[in-house]
């Protein structure tokens, strides 16, 4: 743990687990897309917050891995800041912003998780745990749509996080394979791979977001 | 050629240092960087003053003396060249430059722009050799086969002057460039292999312990980095650390 390339192997390996999840959490919105009155989406979303594996095993898990992402991202940077003491006068270097403010996308992508924990999991544990709500699997859709329809606010704040996240994916992707000794950050492919990555997790989101805002 | 430089002046490593600015006249195009340097400090010394302290040896970009943080680049503007290669035609008349030293907790400094580098030196006697007996019994190096890709990557990796530039460069002081390199030179050749393990683990702990940053990958130390060192040699080094590690 005390070694830099054994921290930056877990932040990559914990940044990969979380796209992962992130492509799988894409495809569930997506379905509220589907002109069904949204009994797909209201499918998935009851079997997700109901199957015992999802509940009990994978979500504490996504928490653990959220929570250790960050630690370790504040331990990074406190690191780093502490390796430059006296920073330059005049400074140009040759790098991309986005490489170089993955604690400032990071940040707001955690802000972010805050609303949104507010938003939509919050109201399910106290449905679920606190107020014992009977299960009912039609009321997904209904939420999503009242959460998003007409609330301007939220939908602008939404969105512009989905920016700021595939900013931080699109470095993340490619950082990650040079982290775990896969593939050089330069590689074309998986610049492409991390390109396509990126965009298709922000447009997707932002798509979701404002279908139910106009529809 | 007229300058308006503003150097990094500080006495010693314990007091605080200040940005000063100086005007330097008749500068050629011609002239180095550090023929320009010399000027303005021949005469700083007939007034009196203290001259600019900054590193240099060779002045042919081979032994990675020379540091300085040009204008916000370490090494200066040009691309692969050290900052003794860098010649005053690259500046305009009337131009304001910034000089600044190297920065990173592990690079203090000793005065001006001259930084304490000798933290590569500790990771480099840490790990950076092999333990071959040479004397009396030397083989033709060619007597053993290596494959050329091998060969040209381990050459490669060697270029690395161990100047830090590498350092400068990274927002977060990281020496992982210059590790990296130091590792592949070896690993890559069947000389280097015995050693690999050791040497790996023993390079990275002697980086951590001197107080280099962590690798974000942005990339900074190889487009700065005089000798062309690739990120690749970042990849390697992670690769034989894991393997060390997880390969008992
Ligand atoms: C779902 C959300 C997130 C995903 C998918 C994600 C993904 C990633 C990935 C793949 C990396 C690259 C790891 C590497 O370079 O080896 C990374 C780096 C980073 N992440 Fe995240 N991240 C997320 C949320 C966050 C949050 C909430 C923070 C809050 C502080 C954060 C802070 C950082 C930092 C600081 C780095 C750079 C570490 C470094 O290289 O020095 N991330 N992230
Ligand atoms: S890797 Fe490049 S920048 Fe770093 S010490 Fe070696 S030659 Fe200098
Ligand atoms: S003085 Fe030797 S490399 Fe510049």
């Amino acid at each position: 743990m005390q070694s830099s390339i054994v921290k930056k192997v877990l932040m990559a390996l914990s940044g990969i687990f979380l796209m992962i999840f992130l492509l799988q959490h894409l495809s569930i919105n997506l379905t509220s897309l589907i002109p069904d009155n949204g009994k797909t989406f209201n499918t998935i979303s009851h079997f997700m917050g109901y199957n015992p594996l999802v509940q009990f095993v994978l979500q504490p898990i996504l928490i653990f891995g959220v929570f250790f992402h960050f630690i370790m991202g504040l331990v990074l940077e406190y690191e780093n800041r502490a390796a430059r003491k006296q920073k330059y006068v005049y400074s140009n270097t040759r790098s991309s912003w986005i490489s170089r403010n993955m604690i400032i996308t990071g940040l707001v992508i955690l802000s972010f998780l805050m609303l949104h924990f507010y938003d939509f999991w919050v109201p399910e544990i106290q449905y679920k745990y606190i107020d014992h709500g009977i299960h009912n699997s039609s009321k997904y859709f209904h939420e999503l749509q009242e959460k998003f329809h007409g609330q301007t606010l939220r939908t602008i704040l939404y969105c512009v996080s989905f920016i700021l996240l595939g900013l931080h994916l699109n470095h993340g992707l490619s950082s990650s394979a040079q982290s775990v000794g896969a593939v050089k950050k330069e590689n074309g492919r998986i610049r492409l791979l991390a390109n396509i990555y990126s965009i298709s997790i922000t447009s997707g989101f932002i798509i979701v977001a404002l279908y139910h805002y106009f529809v | 050629m007229e300058l308006l430089l503003k150097i990094w002046r500080q006495a010693n490593g314990q007091k605080k240092g200040s940005m000063v600015n100086y005007e330097v006249k008749n500068i050629e195009p011609d002239m180095s960087f550090l023929e320009m340097l010399d000027i303005l400090n021949q005469g700083l010394i007939e007034t009196g003053e203290e001259p600019v302290a900054f590193d240099h040896d060779c002045r042919e970009g081979i032994c990675g003396m020379c540091s300085l943080v040009i204008n916000g680049s370490p090494h200066g503007p040009d691309r692969g060249t050290t900052t003794c290669q860098l010649h005053m035609r690259r500046f305009k008349s009337g131009d304001t430059i910034y000089i600044e030293p190297f920065r990173g907790t592990a690079f203090p400094v000793v005065k001006d722009l001259v930084v304490d580098r000798s933290a590569f030196d500790r990771i480099q006697q840490s790990g950076g050799y092999v333990s071959i007996n040479t004397s009396g019994n030397t083989v033709d190096a060619n007597a053993a086969p290596i494959p050329k890709p091998d060969a040209d990557e381990a050459f490669n990796a060697a270029a690395c002057i161990g100047c830090g530039a590498c350092v400068a460069a990274c927002k977060n002081s990281s020496a992982m460039l210059f590790v990296g390199a130091k590792v592949s030179q070896y690993s890559r050749l069947p000389q280097g292999k015995v050693e690999a393990k050791e040497r790996v683990i023993n390079m990275v702990k002697q980086m951590d312990k001197e107080g280099f940053g962590n690798c974000t990958n942005t990339g900074a130390c190889e487009a700065h980095c005089p000798k062309g060192i690739s990120l690749e040699n970042i990849l390697n080094l992670n690769r034989e650390y894991l393997k060390a590690k997880i390969i008992k």
